[in-house]
Order: structure tokens, then C-alpha cells, then sequence
């Protein structure tokens, strides 16, 4: 195999006020062969986006290259001259960067903006270029392959706008294509379609990529050479074959251990009944809700309709659904946060108002809302003793010595050093910020905590911890959980309930076992099978299911009748789905399917367990 | 094909014990560049004279001590005497108090005026806002020379009047700005994070988007200060602003501007201190802004 990108030793570094250096990259040293994908895999902070953005002799600012070389064509970038280091940028090594929706201007047609750098770099005229666009949009699987160039970036969705970003890259024909983090914050169905589209395209044009991710079962489904980063360091590399069937260093291990397995039956954690009372904690019943001003008591947009969740006390209910099915409106509508338009919110039993204005001071205390995003969610400009502290003095009235010595308790709880409270958010790392996110929560005592995609934000390995800190408290407080989270396996375990939501409709219920064996709601089947195992060879398997084919080549459609999920159904009745609303069957105490399908015909496995069985 | 020299099991107990980085990074502080340490002291030197000029000054402001107008500089005249025969120098001293005295106390009171409504308008929202911001909006489309002529055409030309029409006139300003940030500040999570606390008002005005916009504030508070003493200053230019004898800055440019073609420098002396003032507030300000991001120059425009 020819060699098209040799780095050798690579240092880089960034310089403190004083000027002495502070190493990022510590002498990395890998190969990228043609019709190769070399996966850079590691956490946060591990160098990998630093490393790759080098084969484009481009560090960010700040940064310098202190050491060794990055060789294209056997020519080192590093000491080229700019001129030409600028010449070989979008034409010989392309860039897709982490999030589609920043990269294209929303004022230009796609089509412009995909064809604008082969043009400019006179690689291909005008007319070729659209010609070679219009080829890759058919490649990439798009939609309308002849006209979606002429759309506008907010007219395509977040998984088409991700491909098209890999069309842009590809139009100048680049030898090399480095991919930043291109499905992380994408939904389970969405990575799906984009990972299969990439693997395809980066197979018929016989480019070269650089994959960076902190995803191994990603990696498992794309790579064919990993290297593992720690610390700008490379702590293992080899075939993709090796490092996923036969890890030889110890981090490597712990970062599998982060991929949580397949959710299944048997992984959440069995209610003990210890914390029951005879009251549900917390009740939603026939709930809509919706954004924008109401005409004649329907909000403009309708997101959430006709709800009916119940919290018992003291467990997990997990609510899980792609990203838009109304996941975070469900728990805004709980903590008052939006007034629901229509139904009720019963806290112990007793009907809470829809506006948290009107709620007594002793409700607000009892649910608590955590937050997504612990950079926006704690306040720039106060200590950490303040932050926990508030809660502590606005709900139970504790002050001064008292206060400070339930802060540290509490800080002990989410497991940080009481010295943290002098501290302020900026201070802190992205998984203690959200400790502390949590922690200032539980200062209020709460019955019920609202958990929005707490762990999304972070790490695979710092996301375990969370988990594991949450399971912990649970156990210690007695608190009920609502956990929402797009990631499934995440949610099996550790809720022990599961809310499945499409397009604001609860479309399946129960106890977390139940929900994760047959019988199904087609769209938890799809949810099932989207989510990547780590081993080599899923992704063809997966792509060739029949629910998948239907299900991840459509976009949800909101629909006022019928059921939301009749376009994306592989099993969908015509003139029945579509009509009529799906009725709601109890199949066991608490396990409730909204279906037209029979009982038996949900009992399907999910299709490759029955084809490996 | 392990190729590290850290042992793996090293790092697994490290991930183990904290998930992360232990160590808090260094706090950030603002640094000042040498440019900007000699117009701290320019700055600093000035405040010192509005404090205690006066009693250093060898004259009078209203001494007329020269025996002629427009005596260029000597060992008793410093600067030279203006063209009544009075000392230069003295009254810049004596006018550094008038000058940078009325254009604090108006900055102040635009601030207080335009914090007050622009946080009251993002708060309340709705008419409130709607209201105050269209008034807003009228006056600032006025040239604010022009306010001030029709201001002092209506009321007539003294010091609390000065300082009240320039509170006024720059506090549409700092309501553009406050309301802008407090905007964007309420949006914020930890904003609705105490609202679902339950607190009130005056909490989440004071202890959640007051410190948060402060540094930002706190930066324009500079600008905003040069303009309002070159405002000041051009009034009196003007002969509408401070008026004689009291010294000012302004008028003292104006009153010794016919000595010009003579090469009396009675009129850059002023002109220069007017000049060093508002250049070294600007270069603070300058690297100041540099340091919190072009966040706030984007919110400035």
C-alpha cells in the first residue's frame, strides 16, 4: 500500500506567560496509507484534534510545533512555505469539522458552498464542479441528489447537512480527509445513516481519512488502523482488528469498559421497594404542551400530547427518544418551567399549578431541575460555597457555620474535596461542573430530580462516573429519578423505568426489562438496533435490517393524526396508521405499547438476534 | 505494540481516583500592557490633581497674576498666562476638578439612569420594554450637541444643569448596552436555574445579572467617560458650557484661542490635557477589552 501521510515524532506545544512550554503532543509518531481510515481515539484533552488538525500543518492559536515531521507525499508541511501550506489545504488534505450547522453559511445555497473550494483552488470549472457535487450527493444517499444544491443549509436536517459536509470535502478530490468528531452529537438513527453514507463514499473514492473520536464502537464500524491517545501520548496502536478484539494496554481496556453494552433485559437495577410509599411521587396525566402564543387554548406548536407518565417514588424513569421527540418539554413541563396547556402535574398527590410562579416555595423545593450544560447552568461569578449554599438558605433556612458545614457534606456526596468551595465554575473541570451541577440540586432535598442528558456532554469515561455517582445517591437519598437521555444504553442502566417518545407521543412504557425484550414498539426496535456494538462488521449487518432500510431513511413528520411513526414503520398498515390514532395495549402491569399492530406481530426479535439465533 | 513509556495501570488508577484533571487552572486576571501601566498612571496622576489640585496650584484660578495676557512660559508662569494675564498651569489644576468632576458625576448618573431602565426593560419585558425603548430610541436619534443646545437654550447654563443633561443624554447609551446584556444574561441557564428556585426579582437582578454584565459595564463606564468629557468640553468650547471665570478645560481652549497666532500656547495646554486624559482612559480600555474577548465589542456596536 503506497503511503500518503507519514508523521514522525510529532511534538507540539503551547507556551505558558512566562514562556517556558508546556508539552500538548509528546512524540507521536503514525502512518495514514491510501484507501485507509486511521481512527485517533481518546478522550478530552488527549491531543487527537490537535494531531490531526497537523496534516494540515495548521495548529490552533496558541499552539506552536516543536519537534518532528508530518510528511504528504513524502513532503514535510511543517517546514513548507505558507504559500504552499495554503496551496495543499482543501485541495490535497480537506477538513470536516465537528459541527455541520457552524461550518456552512446559512446566506449561501449548499450547493455554492460545496462546489466554492474546488473552484477556488482551480481544481475543477464550475460546471464540473457541480457535476462532481451532484455525483457525491447520489453517493452520500441525499435526498433530491439534483436539487438539493440549490437549498439553504436551515432546509436540509442535521444528518443530511453532516453528509453534505463530507460531499463539500470530497468535491476538490483530496487525497486525505480529516473528520472531526463527525457524528458525536448526532442521534443513534442519524449516526447510523451518516457513518454508512462516509464508509461508503470513503470506499469508492479511495481517500484516505483521519477519524477523531472518543467513540469506540464508532471506531469499530469505520477504522481499519486505531491509535489510542492519552495525554499526547499514543498508548497503542494497530489494526482495527487487533485493538478492538485484543486490547494490549490498560487504558485501552477502560475505555471498552466506558462503551456500555447493548441495552437489554437484566442490566437496570431491580426496585427493592425499600423507599415506597403508597403515594406516586409524581403524576403527569393527559399533559399537551406546546410552544408559542395560544389561540384558543392550543399553543402554536404543539410538542407534547396527551402524556400520562408516572413516577413512583424513590425509582428511575428514564425517557429516551431522538433528539426534537419532546424529551426536554416533558421534564420543562414538570418543573413548571412551561406551563403545560393542557392535563395536570401531581406532586404527592396533590395538583401542582402550571406555572412554577404560583407554585408554593415548598413545591419549587421538592423538584429539581438538573441541567444539560453545567458551563451555562452555574453561574460565571459565584463560588461553589455560594452556589450549593443558596438552595441550603432559601429552602431550609441554614446560615453561616451551619450552611458551610452542610456544603462540605454535600460536596463529600458528589464525591469532590470540600477545598472546591472557595472555587469558582470556571475553576473546575467539564465532570466536576457537572458534580456540582447536581450537587446544588440535592442541597434543596428534593423528592424528584429532573436529569436533562446529564452525562451527553461529557466523556465516555467521565459519563460513567456521573452514572455511577447517580446510582450511588439514589441509593443513599431515596430520591426519584427522571433521566432523560437520547442514549439508550446509558438509560437501560440505570433507569428502572423507560419512557419511549416520538414526535411528543409516549409510543411505549414499563419496567425497563419489559421494554428492552419483545414485544416491541417498532420504533424501540429501531432504537435497539441503532445503537453501535463494539465489534467489527455491525454497522453491514445492521444497515441490511428491514426496519432499518425504512426507519433511518426518513425524517419524523409531526402528524395531528395517525401515528408519528406511520412514514418510518416497516410494519406500518396503510389507511389504518395513518387515520387513525394508535390504541394504547396493556401487555403487563405497567407495560404499555401504543400500537395498531396485534400482540403477536410485536413479538418479533430484533431481526439479526433471530437471524444469529 | 505498546509504544508508551506511561505504565497503563499508572493511568487507570489515576482515572480512577479523580475521572480528571485535579488541578484548577491558574485564575485569569487582567494584565495590563506597558502602553497601558503609563496611561494607568496618566489616568492615576490626573484623579490625584481633581483631589487636591487646587490647593497645589500657585495661584487663584480667578488671580490675575500676570502683569500681561498671553506671557509665554517662565519660572513663575509655568505655563505661560492666558489672556487675561492668568496662570496657565493653575487653572488647568483648578480645571481638572470642574472638567473631569462634572463629566464623573453625569457618567455616574447616566449609568444609574441607564442600568436601572435597561435591566428594568429585559426584565419586565413586554410593554414595559417596548415603551422605554422607543423613547430611548428618540432621543438617540438627536445629535447630542444638539440636545444640549436646546437643553440649555431651555433651562440656561449651570453646573447641575450641565451635569443632569449629560446623565440624560449618555444614559440612552448605557440603556442600549445594559438592556443588551441583561438580555442575553437572562436567557442563561443558571438565570432560569434561580427563577425555578423560586427567587424574586431583586435577587436574580442583583446577585445573578448585575455581576455578570459588570465587566462589560465597566469597560464602556471608561468610554463612555472620554465622551462625555469631550461633550463637556465642547459646550464649553461653545461658550455654553461652564461658564467664566470658573476654569475648564473646554472653555479654556476657547477663551485663549484668538492668542494662537501670536504662539501662545494658552490654548494647547488645555487642549493637551484633554487629550491625555481621554487617550490613556482609551488605552485602559483598550487592553482591558482585549483581555474579556471581542465579546463586548460586538455588543457595542
Amino acid at each position: 500500500m503506497e503511503k500518503l501521510l507519514e508523521i514522525k515524532d510529532l511534538k507540539i506545544e503551547a507556551r505558558r506567560e512566562d514562556g517556558t512550554p508546556i508539552p500538548i503532543v509528546k512524540g507521536v509518531s503514525f502512518d495514514v496509507h491510501k484507501g485507509q481510515v486511521v481512527a485517533l481515539i481518546g478522550e478530552s484533552g488527549s491531543g487527537k484534534t490537535t494531531i490531526s488538525l497537523s496534516a494540515l500543518a495548521y495548529t490552533k492559536p496558541g499552539l506552536e510545533f516543536a519537534g518532528g515531521e508530518v510528511r504528504l507525499h513524502g513532503e514535510d508541511l511543517l517546514t513548507a512555505e505558507p504559500l504552499r501550506q495554503r496551496d495543499l489545504r482543501g485541495r490535497k488534505v480537506a477538513y470536516l469539522a465537528q459541527s455541520a450547522a457552524a461550518t456552512f453559511n446559512p446566506a449561501i445555497t449548499i450547493g455554492e458552498q460545496v462546489t466554492e473550494s474546488a473552484v477556488l483552488h482551480g481544481i475543477l470549472t464550475q460546471d464540473e464542479a457541480n457535476a462532481r457535487a451532484e455525483r457525491l450527493y447520489r453517493s452520500l444517499e441525499l435526498p433530491d441528489p439534483d436539487r438539493i444544491g440549490n437549498r439553504y443549509p436551515h432546509q436540509v436536517s442535521g444528518g443530511q447537512l453532516q453528509r453534505l459536509m463530507a460531499a463539500m470535502a470530497l468535491c476538490g478530490k483530496p487525497d486525505l480527509m480529516v473528520l472531526d468528531e463527525p457524528t458525536t452529537a448526532l442521534d443513534v438513527t442519524t449516526q447510523i445513516e451518516v457513518l454508512k453514507a462516509f464508509k461508503k463514499v470513503i470506499h469508492e473514492e479511495n481517500a484516505a481519512a483521519i477519524y477523531v473520536t472518543h467513540d469506540l464502537a464508532v471506531v469499530a464500524q469505520i477504522a481499519d488502523y486505531i491509535v489510542v491517545l492519552y495525554g499526547g501520548e499514543v498508548m497503542e496502536q494497530g489494526s482495527a482488528e487487533q485493538i478492538i478484539n485484543n486490547p494490549g494496554h490498560a487504558y485501552t481496556r477502560k475505555l471498552m469498559e466506558a462503551v456500555r453494552p447493548k441495552p437489554a433485559a437484566g442490566l437496570g437495577t431491580v426496585v427493592t421497594g425499600e423507599h415506597d410509599r403508597d403515594i406516586a411521587a409524581l403524576v403527569v396525566k393527559d399533559m399537551s404542551a406546546g410552544y408559542g402564543r395560544k389561540l384558543n387554548g392550543e399553543p402554536a406548536v404543539t410538542v407534547l400530547r396527551d402524556i400520562n407518565v408516572k413516577v413512583e417514588n424513590g425509582h428511575v424513569v428514564g425517557v429516551i427518544g431522538e433528539s426534537g421527540c419532546g424529551k426536554s418539554t416533558l421534564a420543562r413541563v414538570m418543573a413548571g418551567l412551561l406551563p403545560q396547556a393542557a392535563g395536570e402535574v401531581v406532586l404527592d398527590g396533590e395538583n401542582l399549578e402550571a406555572d412554577l410562579q404560583d407554585r408554593s416555595r415548598d413545591e419549587l423545593r421538592k423538584v429539581q431541575f438538573v441541567y444539560q450544560m453545567a458551563d451555562t447552568a452555574l453561574n460565571p461569578r459565584q463560588r461553589i460555597d455560594d452556589i450549593i449554599g443558596r438552595p441550603l438558605e432559601f429552602y431550609h433556612g441554614v446560615k453561616g457555620r451551619e450552611r458551610q458545614q452542610r456544603v462540605q457534606e454535600i460536596l463529600e456526596m458528589v464525591e469532590l474535596p470540600a477545598e472546591f468551595g472557595a472555587r469558582y465554575p470556571a475553576e473546575l473541570s467539564g465532570g466536576q461542573k457537572q458534580r456540582i451541577n447536581l450537587a446544588r440540586s440535592l442541597a434543596a432535598s428534593p423528592e424528584v430530580l429532573l436529569c436533562d442528558e446529564v452525562t451527553s456532554a461529557l466523556d465516555s469515561i467521565v459519563g460513567a462516573n456521573v452514572i455511577k455517582l447517580l446510582n450511588n445517591l439514589k441509593d443513599k437519598t431515596g430520591v426519584s429519578f427522571v433521566f432523560i437521555s437520547h442514549d439508550l444504553s446509558t438509560v437501560a442502566s440505570f433507569a428502572d423505568e423507560i419512557v419511549v417518545l416520538y414526535a411528543g407521543r409516549v409510543v411505549e412504557q414499563g419496567p425497563t426489562d419489559q421494554v428492552l425484550t419483545p414485544p416491541y414498539h417498532p420504533y424501540t426496535r429501531l432504537l435497539i438496533s441503532s445503537v453501535p456494538e463494539l465489534r467489527i462488521g455491525w454497522l453491514e449487518d445492521t444497515v441490511e435490517l428491514r426496519e432499518m432500510a425504512v426507519g433511518i431513511a426518513k425524517g419524523v413528520e409531526i402528524t395531528d393524526v395517525g401515528c408519528p411513526f406511520y412514514n418510518r414503520c416497516p410494519s406500518a398498515i396503510e389507511g389504518t396508521c395513518d387515520i387513525t390514532d394508535a390504541p394504547v395495549r396493556q401487555l403487563a402491569e405497567g407495560h404499555e405499547i401504543a400500537c395498531h399492530l396485534d400482540v403477536s406481530d410485536l413479538q418479533l426479535k430484533i431481526s439479526h438476534e433471530a437471524s444469529a439465533g | 505494540m505498546n509504544e508508551s513509556n506511561i505504565k497503563g495501570e499508572d493511568i487507570v488508577e489515576r482515572l480512577d481516583r479523580f475521572d480528571e484533571l485535579p488541578d484548577a487552572p491558574p485564575r485569569k486576571r487582567i494584565k495590563l500592557s506597558w502602553v497601558g501601566k503609563l496611561a494607568a498612571l496618566v489616568v492615576a496622576a490626573w484623579l490625584v490633581i481633581v483631589a487636591i489640585g487646587p490647593s497645589i496650584a500657585p495661584f487663584h484660578q480667578m488671580d490675575f497674576a500676570g502683569d500681561d495676557g498671553f506671557l509665554p512660559g517662565d519660572g513663575e508662569f509655568l505655563l505661560g498666562t492666558d489672556y487675561l494675564g492668568r496662570d496657565t498651569f493653575s487653572r488647568i489644576l483648578w480645571g481638572a476638578r470642574t472638567t473631569i468632576g462634572i463629566s464623573l458625576l453625569s457618567t455616574l448618573g447616566a449609568y444609574l439612569i441607564g442600568i436601572t431602565l435597561g435591566i428594568a426593560a429585559a426584565v419586565r419585558g413586554g410593554w414595559t420594554d417596548t415603551i422605554i425603548s422607543r423613547i430611548n430610541d428618540a432621543i438617540l436619534s438627536l445629535p447630542t450637541i444638539m440636545l444640549g443646545l436646546i437643553a440649555i437654550a431651555a433651562f440656561g447654563s449651570s453646573i447641575p444643569i450641565l451635569i443632569i443633561m449629560a446623565a440624560v443624554i449618555y444614559a440612552t447609551s448605557v440603556f442600549r448596552i445594559a438592556r443588551a446584556l441583561a438580555l442575553d444574561i437572562m436567557v442563561q441557564d443558571f438565570v432560569e436555574s434561580a427563577r425555578a428556585r423560586g427567587e424574586g426579582t431583586w435577587w436574580i437582578v442583583t446577585r445573578e445579572i448585575l455581576p455578570n454584565a459588570a465587566m462589560p459595564l465597566a469597560t464602556d463606564f471608561g468610554l463612555r467617560l472620554v465622551f462625555v468629557v469631550l461633550f463637556i468640553s465642547s459646550l464649553s468650547f461653545l461658550g455654553l458650557g461652564v461658564q467664566p471665570p470658573t476654569a475648564d478645560w473646554g472653555s479654556m481652549v476657547r477663551e485663549n484661542l484668538q492668542g494662537l497666532p501670536y504662539g501662545s500656547y494658552a490654548s494647547i495646554w488645555p487642549a493637551v490635557a484633554i487629550g491625555s486624559f481621554t487617550i490613556a482612559i482609551n488605552l485602559i480600555v483598550d487592553d482591558v477589552s482585549a483581555e474579556s474577548g471581542g465579546s463586548l465589542a460586538r455588543k457595542m456596536v
